[in-house]
This record gives C-alpha cells, sequence and structure tokens, in this order.
C-alpha cells in the first residue's frame, strides 16, 4: 500500500474552542501520529500558510498538506478563505476539506464549485466524529498520495 | 453519514483493458453495489459528461458521484481532461480521484493544482485494489457530502443537453 513517507500535517481552521477540542480528542482517537494544528479564522489561516504574522517559524507552524475548513467563522470566512487558496499558485495544490456543521446544498456546490476536495458535514454526537476521522485518515493518509514538501518547493 | 447506496455511479477512466476488468473485480469482490462506468480515453470521458458520441441515449451516461482517472491514455490523456473538466461549470463539481501507476511528483503536484481530491497509486496485488475500493467507498459515499444531491438533479432537467 503506497504511503505517504512523513506524517502528515492537518492544519484545522474553526472558530469554535469547543470544536477545536472535540477535533484534537477525536485525532487522538484515531490518529495518533499525525499531527494536527489550528488557527480560529480566515484570516489567521491566510497568515499562517503565507509565514506572516505569528506564523513565520516553520517549527511551530509547518506547511500543513491538508487543510480541514470550517464555513462559519469571524473576519474572514471559510469560502472567502478557500477561494484565496485556490487562487494562490503557491498554496493551490494543498487539499481543503471543508468540516462545517452547514448541510445546506447551496453550501456543498459551493465548496466543490470554489475547489474544496470534500465536504464533512460535523457528526453531532463524538464517536461520529472520531468515525468521520477515521475514515478523512484512511482515504488521505492511508490511500492517497500528497505532494511531497521538498519537492514540490524545487519546482 | 449516508449508507451505501446502489444507485451510486462511479466512471472510470483508463484505457487498459486488464486494469479495468481489475478495477471491477476488485469492486466486485469488495461487495459493495455501485454501478461501474468505463471510458477510455480522455475524449471519451467528456463526451460521456456531456452525453455525446455514444452517450447520447437516455440513461447511456448517469451523472458519475464520482471519476476515477487514469493519467497515461492515447488521445487526451488524464493531465488535460482533468484541466478541461474543472473548468467547466456544474461538471467540475464532481470529485476526480486519479488512479495511476505513475509515481512522478510532478504528476502528483499536477493533480492537486488542478482540482483532483486524491492522488492514489495502484496497489500492486488485488488484495491492494479491494482495500482502496473499500477505503474510497468509506470515505466518498459515507464520510463525505457530495454535490449530487436532489437540487443539482433538479437543475440538470431543465439544461438542454
Amino acid at each position: 500500500m503506497p504511503k505517504n513517507a512523513k506524517p502528515v500535517v492537518f492544519l484545522m481552521a474553526d472558530d469554535d474552542p469547543d470544536d477545536r477540542l472535540l477535533i484534537r480528542e477525536a485525532f487522538q482517537e484515531s490518529l495518533l501520529s499525525n499531527s494536527i494544528y489550528f488557527v480560529e479564522d480566515g484570516v489567521e489561516l491566510m497568515d499562517y500558510l503565507r509565514h506572516q504574522a505569528g506564523f513565520s517559524n516553520p517549527a511551530e507552524a509547518p506547511t500543513p498538506d491538508l487543510i480541514l475548513l470550517d464555513l462559519n467563522m469571524p473576519r474572514k470566512d471559510g469560502r472567502e478563505a478557500l477561494a484565496e487558496i485556490k487562487s494562490d499558485p503557491q498554496l493551490r495544490y494543498i487539499p481543503v476539506v471543508v468540516l462545517t456543521t452547514s448541510k445546506a446544498e447551496e453550501d456543498i456546490m459551493r465548496s466543490y464549485d470554489i475547489g474544496a476536495a470534500s465536504y464533512i458535514t460535523k457528526p453531532v454526537t463524538f464517536d461520529g466524529l472520531v468515525e468521520a476521522i477515521r475514515g478523512l485518515g484512511q482515504y488521505w493518509v492511508q490511500i492517497v498520495r500528497l505532494p511531497g514538501k521538498e519537492s514540490a518547493k524545487a519546482k | 453519514m449516508t449508507t451505501q447506496n446502489p444507485s451510486i455511479t462511479i466512471l472510470i477512466a483508463d484505457d487498459d483493458l486488464d486494469d479495468r476488468a481489475w478495477i471491477e473485480q476488485a469492486y466486485i469482490e469488495s461487495g459493495v453495489d455501485n454501478q461501474l462506468s468505463f471510458v477510455q480515453d480522455g475524449n471519451e470521458l467528456l463526451q460521456y459528461l456531456h452525453r455525446q458520441g455514444r452517450f447520447t441515449a437516455p440513461g447511456a451516461a448517469p451523472r458519475p458521484d464520482l471519476i476515477l482517472l487514469d493519467l497515461n491514455m492515447p488521445g487526451m490523456d488524464g493531465r488535460q481532461a482533468l484541466t478541461q473538466l474543472k473548468s467547466e461549470p456544474d461538471i467540475r463539481r464532481i470529485p476526480v480521484v486519479v488512479l495511476t501507476i505513475s509515481t512522478d511528483e510532478q504528476d502528483i503536484r499536477h493533480t492537486y493544482d488542478h482540482g483532483g481530491a486524491g492522488f492514489i497509486i495502484k496497489p500492486e496485488t488485488f488484495d491492494g485494489m479491494v482495500e482502496v475500493v473499500k477505503v474510497l467507498n468509506q470515505y466518498w459515499f459515507e464520510t463525505v457530502e457530495l454535490a449530487s444531491g436532489q437540487l443539482v438533479r433538479k437543475f440538470r432537467h431543465h439544461k438542454p443537453h
């Protein structure tokens, strides 16, 4: 089975501290070896990805292999951040998975329209969330090959 | 979370007959009841999605929920086909997962740069292929929400092909 040579770095953008905590715990339940980093809104997300503001140290803010994105956040919401990432030639290769409470068909279609790699509705129970994170990990970590960082930079 | 749905259609673009048979067998082995449609290159893939050529008859080209795309095909290859279909409204909402023997870092980067929703290197063993099929189904049809709900289907009735 092809595996990614290095641990996969996840970056989650979510303004709700309870949700961030639940996601962290769900990761511990299902993907121990992988690392997850957090930002709280779209402005922070873009700063993180561009190594700006408080995110200039790559040891503390490594470039993510996959972004988990909430849609409804203050300052810059997930839709705007997604559009910005997908129109930036330096960032567009990073897959973005929308992870939100919204089940609105309009949000689903619009997210795919602007380049989301997938759209996951946050399950209401913790067990459901663990299950969803496990599904996410099985696909993106175990089956799929993500771009290698060094060569992606070199090319 | 949705349950396994027999009306799920997966469109597979691969020019290699052996690989097509192998993928089909893996779906049978994994016990999932999906409808598989096959096309043999990028041109046929676009014809299928536009319901042209041999796909004009009603029911000949059900809208796929997921596209599995080989990269190296004669005529229009997978790289060109991906770029093309991700530039089309509506069609671009269908997730495209590359399934290839290529391990070229440039192919991986190109796939993600152009809107691919995964890059999978074809496993060397049949068991490996069955595992890939199981995870694909678990992820795309039980974890993820696709943009192929009612609203899209409703729009399609108003759109002449």
